[in-house]
């Protein structure tokens, strides 16, 4: 396939609807080829900023580059690119071929290379024999292939997703995560992906943008978001479980991280992912004392709801057999690497030494 | 636990529906056909079976003709405009205009009215010289037409009114089915560098389809169904030359009390609607589809 990917870059972009804006500026760029998601809670302005970028709706602020060029002012139409929709957007009184190949007819490409384009793409995604159907005659995943035909047919060189897979089964959803990552990759598309599931965030992108009413909350690998979290949104959105945040009067601080939190030790807030916590006593790292209230059996871990002094709850990700009865009373610890520091009253992570 | 109806009952409310379905539905239809194989009585002598003599007489009529050739005309004139009025209506309904809901109410004011009450208005519209119609052929200079009363303009005269009466309830359906398009069917073809009118006709039009099957074969009926304002403004004439099949109908049996005759035209009208619809049904159903 001719497709390689172009770069895209968004400045400041804005959206207002009436008084509410919905994005506030939001930066974030892909390079050529890359593959970067916008995840969030629904409402957090992903879809709107994916709807501007494809220039479906118009941008209140802000500009939009893609291959360097601005294509702030231009139609959707003029701005080379596809989208593949939540539900598909198949034409549902088109068969498979004809949906596929409509944007060529529009576009008035000659019927030949309709017919090649249309092989190929069809060949790509095992969808040959299937040619003649009609949309409600194909299972959700096939549906899913033929809208991203519909893209691929075009070679477009930058494809936005929105919720690609949200409507479709776990087992099916796993398959095509790793289909659109190898298109990604083998043809060299640049992928802007939506969703608010993390999972497929953290498994597919080069870059996650994770957004938070409006903002860009923490831009980053998929490493950094899990690893260091910028905030604490960042902190309780990644993981799943995610990650625990505990008053600071709750835990036994090193000595070392004691004597150097600056200010109100009530401003602190203690992070900590429940699988890198583990059941001992007070020791070197960090520790704290606490109530199991329940106990929850999850195949390969248990899940053992805690609850602390001050009423502040927590989990802890059990490995073994050994799992504590609800009632007990216990201590948990883990490394000072584990640890993340954030303040409460501005939710940002403070760098621990 | 399932309480179960005794059945008493249940015979009851079987019995009570399907009671009135046979006594305004069945009886009358299958009288009217047993009706058309028999002559008319009169006092001296009883109604004898006269087999297929109505129907010969049928085959001989003259104004039959005629009428038939109105009915035509008046059924393929008001459907497909009362259905692109609507479908027009409904798009400007269905845009985000100022003042929409207002539109609306107007685009379906025809619609609540009596086709009596509508039939006098439209009276005055057409009144020669001094209404509406003549007025606005003045400003242009035109002389004034005698629009009911000449046997060149009475019968679009007619369908002008049953097509401003009929095009609001069609709009209602249209604008239902409008608003039913998902809008990113219409996205994804904007992406793909359609224009509006292209995407009209490519998206929006086909999956209005089920639609205009619905609308197409109300209309139909209708076409034949309503004389209300035939009978209120022109009573067919002049010259039988806005008569159309119903109020033919009503004429040979009411006016001139031949209801043998108007037994037989029923018939034909019956089978001719039945015939019709299944037409219909089938031409427009053949690419009628989806979910």
């Amino acid at each position: 396939m001719s497709a390689s990917g172009v770069s895209l870059e968004v400045r400041d972009l804005r959206k207002s609807w009436g008084a509410t804006d919905v994005l506030k500026g939001v930066n974030f760029d892909i390079h050529a080829g890359g593959f970067l998601t916008l995840l969030g809670p629904s409402g957090c302005g992903k879809s709107t900023a994916l709807k501007l970028i494809s220039g479906l709706e118009s941008v209140s602020g802000g500009q939009i580059l893609i291959g360097g060029a601005d294509v702030t002012g231009k139609a959707a139409a003029d701005r080379n690119l596809g989208m593949v929709f939540q539900n598909y957007a198949l034409f549902p009184h088109m068969s498979v071929a004809e949906n596929i190949i409509y944007g060529l007819k529009v576009r008035k490409v000659p019927q030949a290379t309709q017919k090649t384009s249309l092989e190929r793409v069809a060949e790509l995604m095992a969808l040959s024999p299937l040619l003649d159907r009609k949309p409600a005659q194909l299972s959700g995943g096939q549906q899913q292939r033929v809208a991203l035909a519909r893209v691929l047919v075009s070679d477009r060189p930058l494809v936005l997703m929105d919720e690609p897979l949200s409507n479709l089964d776990a087992k099916l959803r796993v398959e095509i995560r790793s289909e659109i990552r190898s298109l990604n990759k083998q043809l060299g598309i640049t992928v802007l992906y939506v969703t608010h599931d993390q999972s497929e965030a953290l498994s597919m992108s080069d870059t996650v943008v994770l957004m938070s009413d409006g903002q860009a909350s923490q831009i980053g690998t998929p490493q950094q978001l899990y690893d260091q979290p910028a905030n604490t949104f960042a902190a309780s959105f990644i993981g799943t479980p995610p990650m625990n945040l505990l008053a600071a009067e709750d835990v036994t601080l090193p000595d070392r991280v004691a004597a150097g939190v600056r200010g109100d030790k009530a401003d602190l807030l203690v992070g900590v992912r429940p699988e890198t916590m583990t059941l001992g006593s007070a020791g070197a790292g960090f520790s704290a004392t606490c109530k199991v209230l329940s106990v929850e059996y999850e195949g390969s871990v248990f899940l053992v709801h805690l609850i602390a002094a001050s009423g502040g709850r927590f989990i802890m990700a059990h490995h073994g057999t050994d799992a504590p009865q609800a009632g007990d009373e216990i201590t948990v610890r883990w490394d000072n690497s584990a640890a993340h520091l954030f303040s409460r009253t501005s939710g940002q992570r403070i760098s621990s030494g | 636990m399932n309480k179960r109806l005794p059945f008493g009952l249940a015979m009851i409310m079987l019995v009570i529906p399907c009671l009135l379905l046979v006594a305004f539905t069945h009886y009358p239809a299958l009288r009217a056909l047993l009706n058309s194989f028999w002559n008319n009585a009169s006092s001296r002598r009883p109604s004898k079976f006269v087999g297929v003599g109505n129907y010969q007489t049928l085959l001989e009529d003259d104004r039959l003709v005629q009428v038939m050739l109105n009915s035509t005309f008046y059924a393929l004139g008001t459907i497909p405009l009362a259905i692109g009025l609507a479908i027009g209506m409904a798009l400007l309904v269905n845009a985000k205009l100022p003042g929409t809901s207002l539109m609306r109410l107007s685009f379906f004011m025809p619609t609540m009215l009596p086709m009596i009450a509508v039939a006098n208005i439209w009276l005055f519209f057409y009144a020669p010289g001094i209404g509406l119609a003549s007025q606005i052929l003045g400003v242009f200079g035109l002389p004034p037409i005698n629009f009911l009363g000449s046997t060149e303009t009475s019968l679009v005269s007619m369908m002008f009114v049953a097509v401003w009466k009929e095009a609001g309830l069609f709009m209602i359906f249209y604008l239902a089915a409008l608003q039913a398009v998902p809008e990113n069917l219409k996205d994804a073809a904007r992406l793909e560098g359609a224009g509006p009118v292209r995407i009209f006709f490519n998206i929006v039009l086909p999956l209005l389809r089920p639609t205009t099957i619905f609308v197409a074969v109300n209309a139909l009926i209708n076409a034949f169904r309503l004389v209300d304002h035939v009978i209120v403004m022109t009573r067919g004439g002049p010259n039988n030359s806005s008569a159309l099949l119903l109020y033919y109908i009503y004429e040979v049996t009411f006016s001139q009390r031949d209801f043998a005759y108007g037994a037989t035209l029923t018939v034909l009208m019956v089978c001719l609607l039945g015939v019709l619809a299944a037409v219909q049904y089938w031409v427009l159903n053949r690419k009628a589809h989806y979910q």
